[in-house]
């Protein structure tokens, strides 16, 4: 059990700047999800809390203790690798208990709690295997197991599910979930996969290109992404985003030739711009032709609980999920409303989240009322 | 898919293959046959009809004392000088592996032995080390015959086995620092992790998965040591198989009978023995130690 912070952290190879100016604060026991996508430098900035990786400027402290200048093993942390790492000419047993052994622990109670361990991730029946003889999820378990025996403060997996396929996944996803609640030890997790990092995370990260890009419960970031970068990141499948002006003597959003209109001091307050209007796929609703914007479908995706229709507004791709009963073909016009409460605004220069509530308060019950009017 | 090219004549396949087959008929079953034809024969040095005499040439030289010292000396040789460049290379490949700062050129120099002739790194070493002038000369000073390997066979054959090791210790450094680098960085860090410190990585981790490298030098460099042409050149140019025998190791003592002797049955016969010493020697080697190897 530890909390984590990292202060101003950078990070260089050569002249090339990776990491430019981190700041997080990881509490005792979370579980911390670092999500973003490859080159973003998440594995470096995990790498660099484990020691694996030098630290070019700022500070990590574990327990308020600055560990820049410590060794890995001085660290307390454990950690699960991508490829599982596991030595290849040692059993199954020597590999979870090696650390122990390095450690100087004597051999019988090696033994009880290689045994211990081996049960927690099932593990009981392949003591005597190699490496070799086990399949990718045996594999993952054995990782898994290797960095528990140590009881570590932390616990870093470094995209440690991204070999195994897609069913597999899901079953460890679980299994890593529930071996946190029991051993509560600080998790940080790096991953590129955005469902494994809403599933997992008690706090998740966002990063693209060496900055972080929003930090928060998942389901914040999913319903206030803080900038067009984690909206379309985020979210399967991804986010809708169309540049739309706003009208301020109209009191509308105008795009490609459809009127949204808004509430007239918010559309003063916004000014005369042009910016980024976001809405996810399955907040649009199929509505009747004078309610909606109309949209020729190009096509159609199904996945068996529902289906996604891809189409085209405004120049820009857009996606729409709807419910298995909707039938839509190639060619087919349909009209979608896109409500209120649901749009997104993003400034289109600094590409951050514009903190507006486009419906107004006293109006709860939205969905009766027109949200668009068709030109 | 078969991709290999198909001919349709015998002629045209085997004139391709023609320059391959004579180097090799001319200058290694060409000697071999009459090595093994010399080996049981009495081959008079300046020509003239040979004259059958069965297994009197082995008797001759199995008789004589001088051999069996020199089959000791070869022994003794070959394994410490085999040790002795593995576990030079060893200690220098992890450390290069390690990408300290500034290590690259090492990685260069280490070579660098490799590609200078035996002899003349034996002669170079003769001054070196000479007990009078060389390095040994200060401690010499202080312990008279400290050093003297114009004196002493133990010293001279010390100094044989360095100068071989000199210069091997970086032909398998090569192989040893390519398969220290074929060892995934993630299990070194992993190890890392694991509470290991640098020694016990190498120890632990990287000796073990190198097992199939040192298998190879083990036994590439054991053939060297009997047989190899610098085994011949460094012992000719720094002891001349002195003194007293001391360095005379089964090569050197063939090409001494053969060519200063003009013995060539004699010598045919020993070359016989040292062949089947090879064939013995990298049959338990396969038979023993391989078994110890993982590959991956």
């Amino acid at each position: 059990m530890a909390d984590i912070a990292i202060r101003a952290v950078r990070k260089s190879y050569g002249k090339n700047p990776t990491l430019h100016g981190i700041n997080l604060a990881f509490a005792s026991g979370e579980f911390v999800v670092i999500l973003g996508p490859s080159g973003c430098g998440k594995s470096t900035l995990l790498r660099m809390i484990a020691g694996l990786e030098d630290i070019t400027a700022g500070e990590i402290a574990i327990n308020g203790k600055v560990v820049n200048r410590l060794e890995p093993r001085e660290r307390g942390c454990a950690m699960v690798f991508q490829n599982y790492a596991l030595y290849p000419h040692m059993t199954v047993a020597g590999n979870i208990g090696y650390a122990l052994k390095v450690a100087g622990v004597p051999k019988a109670e090696r033994l009880r709690r290689i045994e211990e361990t081996a049960k927690i991730v099932g593990l009981s029946d392949y003591l005597d295997r190699k490496p070799a003889a086990l399949s990718g999820g045996q594999r993952q378990r054995v990782a898994m197991a290797r960095a528990i025996i140590r009881e570590p403060k932390v616990f870093l997996f470094d995209e440690p599910l991204s070999n195994l396929d897609a069913k597999l996944r899901v079953i460890m996803r679980a299994e890593i979930r529930k071996l946190h609640q029991r051993l509560q030890a600080t998790s940080i997790f790096v991953t590129h996969d955005q469902v494994e990092a809403m599933t997992l995370a008690d706090k998740l990260v966002v990063m693209n290109k060496g900055v972080v890009e929003q930090v928060g419960q998942p389901l914040d970031i999913y319903h206030r992404p803080a900038s067009i970068f984690v909206a379309s990141f985020i979210g399967s499948p991804a986010m809708n985003l169309f540049e739309a002006a706003v009208d301020v003597d109209g009191a509308c959003l105008a795009f490609g030739g459809t009127k949204m209109p808004i509430d007239r001091a918010l559309a003063g307050r916004l000014g005369a711009r042009h910016v980024t209007v976001g809405i996810r796929p399955e907040q649009c609703v199929v509505a009747p032709e004078a309610k909606g914007v109309s949209i020729k479908v190009d096509f159609v995706e199904e996945l068996g609980s529902g289906r996604v229709i891809h189409s085209e507004l405004n120049g820009h791709p857009f996606a729409a999920s709807v419910d298995e009963h909707t039938r839509a073909r190639p060619g087919d016009r349909i009209t979608l409303e896109l409500p209120l409460a649901q749009l997104h605004l993003f400034d289109q220069e600094t590409g951050r989240r514009i903190h507006v509530d486009l419906e107004p308060r006293a109006v709860s019950s939205a969905a009766s009322h027109p949200t668009l009017q068709a030109v | 898919m078969d991709k290999r090219a198909a001919f349709r004549s015998w002629w045209l396949p085997s004139l391709f293959a023609l320059p391959q087959i004579i180097l090799i008929l001319l200058f290694f079953y060409w000697p071999a046959v009459a090595v093994l034809r010399w080996a049981f024969t009495l081959e008079p040095p300046f020509g003239g009809a040979a004259e059958f005499v069965g297994f009197a040439n082995f008797q001759e030289v199995f008789a004589d004392p001088l051999y069996w010292n020199s089959v000791g000396v070869s022994l003794a040789f070959a394994l410490c000088g085999t040790l002795a460049t593995i576990f030079i290379g060893l200690v220098l490949a992890l450390a290069v592996d390690r990408q300290l700062p500034g290590s690259a050129p090492f990685r260069f120099l280490y070579i660098l032995p490799y590609a200078i002739a035996g002899p003349a790194a034996g002669m170079a070493f003769r001054f070196i080390l000479s007990p009078e002038r060389g390095l040994m000369a200060s401690v010499n000073a202080t312990f008279p015959d400290f050093w003297n390997p114009a004196k002493y066979g133990s010293h001279a054959l010390l100094l044989v086995i360095v100068v071989f090791a000199w210069k091997w210790a970086g032909y398998t450094f090569i192989f040893l620092l390519a398969g220290l680098q074929s060892v995934p960085r993630s299990l070194i860090e992993a190890a890392a992790m694991d509470g290991c410190g640098p020694i016990r990585r190498a120890v632990d981790i990287q000796i073990p998965l190198l097992a199939p490298t040192l298998f190879f030098l083990l036994v590439i460099m054991m053939t060297e040591g009997f047989v190899g042409a610098d085994t011949y050149g460094i012992v000719a140019r720094t002891t001349d198989g002195g003194p007293n025998h001391g360095t005379d190791v089964m090569v050197y003592r063939i090409v001494e009978e053969a060519f200063r002797g003009l013995n060539y049955s004699g010598a045919s016969a020993q070359s016989l023995v040292l062949i089947g010493l090879i064939m013995t020697f990298t049959f338990i080697q396969f038979r023993f130690i391989e078994r110890q190897v993982h590959y991956k």
